[in-house]
């Protein structure tokens, strides 16, 4: 079997462990396996299309980005797997305890704490669902690694800091985030109210084109939907990603971030210059 | 309900999961495999999707499905608490001994993880014994005591307390070095070492405030002295090393603090050799201890433990051996002025100190398993130094 290539965004350290140790482990089990890394998704989505990866694991965004840019070569992606994680996501709109601010409404014309330009789940969902509302806000953009598409959590953090400091009247944030920063002390317990719960969405997942080799894919997809959480071998690796187990490959949990991304026109000049 | 699923209720009142509900909740999850959640937390709708899903629980309408997410497949027992395993693994790592260990948990480099090497049953009594002996350095040394001896013998005092300092020094780290290396599995070994170089610590400071109650300055620290200890230091081999510090060094040690605790002029002194005293003898019966054992169990120990002697002979072979500064000291110390009977008096009691220490050494070679006539010799061999 030839080897397969993934692309991934190195969007931290830990990646390279990470997938050191699924090479490893997918080795073993008879699929050859390597991968690259990418500075940013845009870069990754360009190498995909240029064919130099068989599958990349995609941002919400990314995934947008490659179908779109496959679309308009005449090409489909599609998605072979996700993370138990993945699915079924939501942000929120955090505003202080104290706050006068009881409803979507109220925020119009309000400065509103964000996570990077690009993150789906910190500021593209968010601001899209308060366009959705007819509410025009002021965004704050916390800007850390643009290109990451929000996958590294300290524009939320430094979002919601601005929050309890005043310096914002809202800030958003992932749902699973607002516990963490609880539970690390970054947001004191009855300090903040949730003013909004976004509807459900999907996160990562791994895409391929219309031209994957078909073996190869059909192998990965069966190793990665065969990882057991039982296993030690690979509970490590499942640890760091964030899964307990990988689910087939959805895509239907898209629609809000693809009507945000339209109404933004995020992508809109990355695509026309392709 | 799905086939066999056992359901309960769980009523969270206004307790959050930002707030402790995660445990109320994990509690109902160990005894049904789906739970009902109820609760008025303004958060609670936001947070528990969030905490199921990162937990892989299946969260719907409510009712949290329990997943599949469990660490201890593959997970094994550490020993047992109470007794040691001849070969812990180093996946074990640093682990209480008899803790379930989960799997994948990162190998430690442990040199020293052989039982046969480093264990005394001894060790858990000796670390009791120093745990319960331990003594505050600011109280039990009367450090008002009178001086009242000449001005000649305190600083012989000085001298003496500088070359204790430096050899305390050498049998705090040449331990600890060696602590670093031990399999935690071995952890009686392991907290008396702990203890032996707290030991040590304390036989610092009370030498150090000792020199320091009359003097502003210590003595001279020499070359010969160093490298004698500088070969203790960079000895690679825990047997090897706890034979020449603990056996020999120490053991030689143990007469000279008696030596001192009998002789010196002032109370002060007497004292803190004495308190020093005690604990050396423990940390010489662990040194005896674990290296009988070990020589039961590996018949080649000895001859290692013979030719470690020369070696370190050979090497030292060029140095001055005791500080002169040093035997001098003690004589005039035991002698306690300079009258030529008093210096007589001295002199012959620190003959009589090599004696003893060759004596004592002969004796602790021999509870080893060397001969009589090898026991003579390899003692004879051992550094001029003391340490």
């Amino acid at each position: 079997m030839r080897e397969l290539m993934l692309g991934a965004v190195a969007y931290d350290a830990k990646v390279v462990p990470i997938w050191d140790g699924f090479r490893a482990w997918f080795s073993k089990r008879g699929l050859p396996f390597d991968y690259m890394l990418f500075t940013s998704y845009e870069r990754q989505v360009d190498a995909h299309l240029r064919g130099d990866l068989d599958v990349a694991w995609n941002s919400p965004l990314a995934w947008l980005q490659a179908a779109a840019l496959a679309a308009k070569h005449g090409r489909t992606a599609r998605a072979i797997a996700m993370r138990d994680t993945d699915r079924d996501l939501a942000s929120v709109i955090l505003v202080r305890a104290d706050s006068p601010i009881h409803a979507l409404g109220d925020l119009r014309n309000k400065r509103v704490g964000v996570g990077a330009g690009d993150s789906p789940q910190a500021t593209l969902i968010p601001l899209g669902a308060l366009a959705e509302a007819d509410v025009v806000v002021e965004p704050v953009r916390h800007d850390v690694l643009v290109g990451k598409h929000g996958d590294h959590i300290g524009g939320e953090r430094i979002a919601v800091k601005a929050l309890l400091a005043g310096e914002v009247d809202a800030a958003c944030i992932i749902d699973g985030n607002r516990l963490a920063f609880a539970n690390d002390g970054t947001l004191p317990a009855g300090a903040t109210r949730v003013l909004h719960h976004t509807g459900a969405y999907d996160h990562c997942n791994m895409t391929v084109l219309d031209n994957a080799p078909a073996e190869p894919i059909a192998k990965l997809t069966e190793l990665l939907l065969g990882m057991d959480y039982a296993d030690p071998e690979v509970r490590p690796l499942l640890d760091m990603e964030g899964l307990i187990r990988w689910l087939p490959g959805r895509t239907s949990g898209y629609a809000l971030l693809e009507r945000a991304v339209k109404r933004f026109g995020t992508i809109d000049a990355w695509l026309a210059a392709r | 309900m799905a086939g066999g699923a056992v359901t309960i209720d769980l009523e969270l009142g206004d307790l959050g999961l930002d707030e402790g509900a995660q445990l109320l909740i994990k509690r109902a999850l160990a005894s049904a495999s789906e739970v009902r959640v109820r609760g008025t937390s303004p958060t609670l709708a936001v947070d528990l999707p969030a905490w199921c899903r990162a937990r892989g629980h299946v969260f719907r309408d409510g009712v949290i499905a329990r997943g599949a997410a469990d660490r201890t497949p593959g997970a094994e027992r550490a020993g047992s608490i109470e007794r040691a395993v001849d070969d812990p693994p180093a996946r074990w790592g640093l682990a209480a001994r008899g803790a379930l260990v989960e799997a994948g948990a990162p190998e430690l480099e442990l040199a020293l993880s052989h039982k046969a090497d480093v264990w005394a049953d001894e060790a858990a009594r000796l670390y009791a014994q120093a745990a319960a002996a331990q003594w505050d350095p600011a109280t039990a040394v009367p450090w008002d005591a009178p001086v009242t001896h000449p001005p000649e013998v305190e600083d012989a005092i000085v001298q003496i307390m500088t070359y204790l300092i430096e050899n305390e020094t050498a049998a705090l780290l040449v331990p600890v070095r060696f602590l670093g290396k031990l399999h935690p599995h071995f952890r009686e070994v392991m907290q008396l070492l702990a203890i032996q170089a707290a030991d040590e610590a304390r036989h610092i400071e009370v030498f150090t405030r000792r020199a320091k109650l009359r003097r502003d300055e210590l003595g001279l620290s020499t070359a010969g002295g160093q490298t004698s200890l500088a070969t203790l230091f960079d000895e690679p081999d825990f047997a090897v090393a706890s034979f020449l510090l603990a056996v020999l060094g120490e053991g030689s040690f143990l007469a000279l603090l008696w030596f001192i605790r009998d002789h010196a002029p002032d109370v002060c002194t007497r004292e803190v050799a004495r308190l020093a005293a005690q604990d050396e003898a423990r940390h010489v019966a662990f040194g005896l201890a674990h290296l009988a054992r070990h020589a039961a169990l590996d018949p080649g120990l000895l001859d290692r433990l013979a030719a470690a002697i020369e070696r370190r002979h050979a090497a030292l072979a060029h140095t001055s051996g005791l500080n002169e500064l040093v035997f001098d000291a003690l004589a005039l110390l035991a002698a306690g002025s300079w009258g030529p009977a008093d210096l007589r008096r001295g002199h012959a009691a620190v003959v009589a100190l090599a004696a003893e220490m060759d004596a004592g050494r002969r004796a602790r070679l021999a509870r080893l398993g060397f001969a009589p006539d090898a026991a003579e010799r390899l003692s004879s061999l051992h550094t001029r130094n003391f340490m």
